[in-house]
């Protein structure tokens, strides 16, 4: 019988990307006792990754942005299925959050009068983002890593959890191995912050690193939790498309948000072809007047490139499928065009894109200064997640929290740029605070010793089957093309039920997978957990897809290309039935109240 | 560009081990890390290695590549000789793990041991500060740092002098470096630099400087100005004069 290393905390917080991060330092502030358990090394989750900035209504830009105005973004983003609670909080509190991040130590860039300077994003009315040239992720990371360690949290690097333990329904804690040695731990605690993060390993052409392999999702799912928005999975418009290797890698929208370009094979600014009505006003007419408002005249609206993602990256498919792409199937995106305006364009485009500037000379032989990119879609975020209470962050079973990208609600049907950052930052500090509220009235729950000991044979199973089982890694490949082939970007009935059908075999070859070697440092065996957390979440994400008959924010339904308002009442939840199989209904949204929709009819 | 490839990997645990070699078809674009993840997947499914962004961003992939310490995800095989077998290793200055994955926990116990940021007191009654670019752009350098511990993997100190428990190493030099020049940063660490963090075995060789990825001038922009004001502090005369009066 494999034993257990064993610990105990109030507040347990899986993941350390900005959601976890801020949990735990808000959780151990109130004295509780708090560990933290990550897959990787500390400072290197996902959250390293973000580049364009954090969005809050600081005002420090431009003096006309305050929380109604963000607010309202957000609502219109999301196409109103967003949690109004959340999308309220969010836009009240991040300007706070951030502030709280300079105080620690985070260094963003300035005003003129020195304060932090914003820039412009997609679906943001005003310059709203926060950032550090384009690595704000990794000054935010560092800045909660560094404050996080003097702050009194234990932290259990490269580990990874296996299962959420319950006692009568409440949360017990968790259990799961070590990477290093292959060692099986117990993290016994009174309350469990999930901040995991999200899918996008789900597809194969993705911005997201090997960790996004949904373990949250399937984790709460198994726990009773439900998930919530499942169908709405983002494809950022602007992923390197070329070399093959580095397809996906993300190309920050700060490259639009800084003036760059759009445009196909023939040099149209095709973007300006599309403008959906919801936008129509906020829109420049002309390429002249984009360009002012990439500068920050006040009186110009944003040029089309800035429109939500969902339409850029539909736009960019209709224009490659056109046969009007590049040569390797993307769209072309140009920054470099800007020295026809800027004497010192390059010096310019350096300073304020480097990762991007030094990304593609290093990866792709091309300076962006002089030459422009080719980019197509690419799978970044998903917006669906564990449902959760707006205010406290607690899912639909007792003690478990959760927060950031794998929790949902504050994004609805899509996300802006920029409103994940903050989201992490707003929503990781209550989940902290009330996670370390809800152990104070608890008593340590009791652990089902029987439990941890299977988990950890099904968990070793594979070992067992040795070579002759089925090859992780071609599992995971396998299911990454059908989900960018079946459920991607344009979606249909009939190739969703094949995916589905798919899915079903897939489920069954992970049952047969085999691994070689010893437990330590295996990728091949972590390959096969991650794997089966994959597949719960992609039969989540297709189950919920072919409920919703629209075409809304992510979901583009191909045999429903229409909103359809009567689809606008509903989030579609996903759980497990009591027989094993996977539930999904519509469950009505909760009516928001007078006053922010008040809020929402004034700043349309 | 040749079609197929040979890549020597080291294969092994604290027990021992040994190079193998593993061949493998490759294309154009690709990184080293692609190649590790094709043989991974296809001829050794539990080779070792640590990776999480595959973009330069996280500093997680660290190895030595025909003995240069790079990032095998930003290492592009059109810049290496393909005619001969790629050799790759783990951070020898790091306990091994497993072939090339090495135990770098040892920098995130030494970070705990510099004293951490304390702010002066907010410009502004509304609790906030004001700093001009100017000023943010000499620490932006330092923070652009991934950690990808390259710099301690060839610093002689570590590596061949094994002063971990004494020295902190390029890495959180310049960490410490962020912190010192900090436009609000209001605590003082030089004391701590030369007598906990023992900044003076630091001759100054520049090879940190020469593999940081993040191209930060490790030693003439964090070093050297932290080597002077040591040197201020403690061995100024006038101050020194001071002393003796
Ligand atoms: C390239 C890129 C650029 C982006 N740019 C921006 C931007 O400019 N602005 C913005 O707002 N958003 C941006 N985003 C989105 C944003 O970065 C993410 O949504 C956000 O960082 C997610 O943070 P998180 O705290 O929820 O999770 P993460 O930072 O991903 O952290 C997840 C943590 O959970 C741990 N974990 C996962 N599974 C397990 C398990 N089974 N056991 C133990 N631990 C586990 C991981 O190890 C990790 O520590 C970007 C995303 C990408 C990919
Ligand atoms: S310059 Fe100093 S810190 Fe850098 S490698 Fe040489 S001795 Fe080490
Ligand atoms: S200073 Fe450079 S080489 Fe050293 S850890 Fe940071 S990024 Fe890596
Ligand atoms: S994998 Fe992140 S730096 Fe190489």
């Amino acid at each position: 019988m494999p034993e257990f290393q064993r610990f105990s905390y109030d507040v347990l917080v899986i993941g350390a990307g900005g959601a976890g991060l801020r949990a735990a330092i808000e959780a151990a502030a109130t004295g509780a006792k708090v560990g933290v358990v990550c897959k990787s090394l500390l400072g290197k989750a996902h959250t390293v990754m973000a580049e364009g900035g954090i969005a809050a209504a600081l005002a420090n830009v431009d003096d006309r942005d305050n929380w109604r105005v963000h607010f309202s973004d957000t609502m219109r983003g999301g196409q109103y299925l967003n949690n109004w609670r959340m999308a309220e909080l969010h836009a009240r509190e991040a300007p706070d959050c951030v502030r709280e991040l300079e105080a620690w130590g985070a260094l963003f860039d300035r005003t003129k009068d020195g304060r932090i300077l914003q820039r412009n994003f997609g679906g943001h009315r005003y310059p709203r983002l926060a950032h550090v040239g384009d690595r704000t992720g990794l000054e935010m990371i560092r800045t909660l890593q560094d404050h996080g360690i003097h702050a009194g949290m234990e932290v259990h690097m490269e580990c990874t959890v296996l299962r959420l333990l319950l006692d009568g329904g409440q949360i017990a804690g968790a259990c799961g191995y070590d990477r290093e040695k292959g060692r099986f731990y117990l993290w016994q605690a009174k309350a469990v912050v999930l901040a995991t993060g999200g899918i996008g390993r789900a597809y194969k052409i993705t911005s997201n690193s090997w960790e996004y392999t949904g373990d949250g999702l399937a984790l709460a799912y198994h726990a009773g939790a439900e998930l919530q928005d499942m169908e709405f999975v983002q494809f950022h418009p602007t992923g390197m498309v070329w070399p093959i290797s580095v397809r996906g890698i993300l190309v920050t929208e700060g490259v639009r948000g800084e003036g760059g370009v759009l445009r196909n094979s023939e040099g149209r600014r095709f973007m300006f072809d599309d403008i959906p009505d919801l936008y129509k006003e906020q829109t420049a007419d002309t390429e002249e007047e984009g360009w002012r408002y990439t500068q920050g005249d006040k009186n110009a609206r944003r040029p089309p490139e800035l429109l939500t993602r969902d339409h850029v990256a539909r736009c960019i498919n209709r224009e490659v499928k056109a046969g009007r792409g590049s040569p390797h199937g993307g769209v072309y995106l140009d920054i470099s065009w800007i020295k026809k305006h800027l004497p010192k364009s390059e010096e310019h485009i350096k300073r304020k894109l480097p990762s991007m500037y030094h990304q593609f000379k290093q990866l792709a032989d091309l300076d962006i200064t002089q030459e422009q990119m080719e980019v197509g879609p690419t799978t970044h975020y998903v917006m669906g997640g564990i449902r959760v209470d707006g205010d406290t962050q607690m899912s639909t079973v007792p003690g478990l929290f959760a927060a950031g990208e794998v929790a949902a609600g504050l994004h609805g049907a899509n996300r802006l740029g920029g409103n994940s950052l903050s989201d992490l930052l707003v929503f990781g500090r209550r989940a902290g605070r009330y996670a370390a509220e809800f152990a104070k009235t608890r008593a340590a729950a009791t652990v089902d010793e029987q439990q941890l000991q299977a988990t950890a044979a099904a968990a070793l199973a594979p070992f067992d089957r040795g070579p002759a089982g089925e090859n992780p890694y071609q599992i995971q490949y396998d299911l990454q093309d059908t989900m960018q082939d079946l459920v991607g970007i344009v979606r249909t009935e009939q190739e969703m039920q094949q995916a589905l059908a798919a899915i079903e075999k897939f489920r069954a070859r992970a049952e047969r997978i085999g691994v070689v070697g010893n437990r330590e440092y295996n990728n091949g065996w972590h390959t096969s957990v991650d794997v089966t957390n994959l597949i719960i979440v992609s039969e989540a994400v297709t189950r919920a897809a072919l409920m919703r008959k629209e075409s809304r924010g992510a979901q583009f339904r191909e045999d429903f290309p229409n909103k359809d308002a009567e689809w606008g009442k509903y989030n579609i939840v996903v759980k497990s039935g009591a027989d094993g199989a996977m539930q999904v209904e519509k469950i009505a949204l909760s009516p928001m109240p007078d006053e922010l929709k008040a809020v929402i009819e004034e700043m349309k | 560009m040749a079609t197929q490839a040979t890549f020597r990997i080291w294969r092994g645990d604290p027990a021992g081990g040994a190079f193998q070699d593993y061949s493998t078809p490759v294309e154009e674009g690709m990184v080293v890390l692609d190649a590790v993840h094709r043989i991974q997947a296809q001829q050794a499914n539990d080779l070792a290695v640590r990776w999480n962004c595959k973009a330069g961003k996280c500093g997680s992939c660290s190895a030595e590549i025909n003995g240069t310490p790079k990032l095998m995800c930003m290492t592009r095989l059109s810049n290496i000789n393909l005619e001969m077998p790629v050799i790759l290793e783990p951070m020898r200055t790091f306990p091994l793990i497993r072939d090339l994955v090495t135990d770098v926990s040892w920098n995130f116990r030494a970070k705990k041991t510099i004293r951490p940021f304390r702010p002066r007191l907010p410009d502004s009654p509304d609790g906030t500060w004001r700093m001009q670019q100017a000023d943010v752009e000499r620490v932006q350098e330092f923070r652009k740092c991934i950690e990808c511990f390259l710099c301690q993997d060839v610093c002689h100190v570590l590596r061949e002098h094994h002063k971990q428990d004494e020295f902190i190493g390029p890495r959180l030099l310049v960490h410490a470096a962020a912190l010192e020049m900090h436009p609000l940063d209001a605590e003082d660490r030089v004391s701590d630099l030369r007598r906990k963090h023992n900044i003076g075995y630091c001759n100054i060789t520049t090879c940190c400087r020469q593999v940081c990825p993040e191209s930060i001038t490790i030693t003439e922009n964090a070093i050297i100005p932290l080597k002077e004001r040591v040197v201020d502090q403690f061995f100024d005369p006038l101050k020194q004069l001071f002393h003796i009066l």
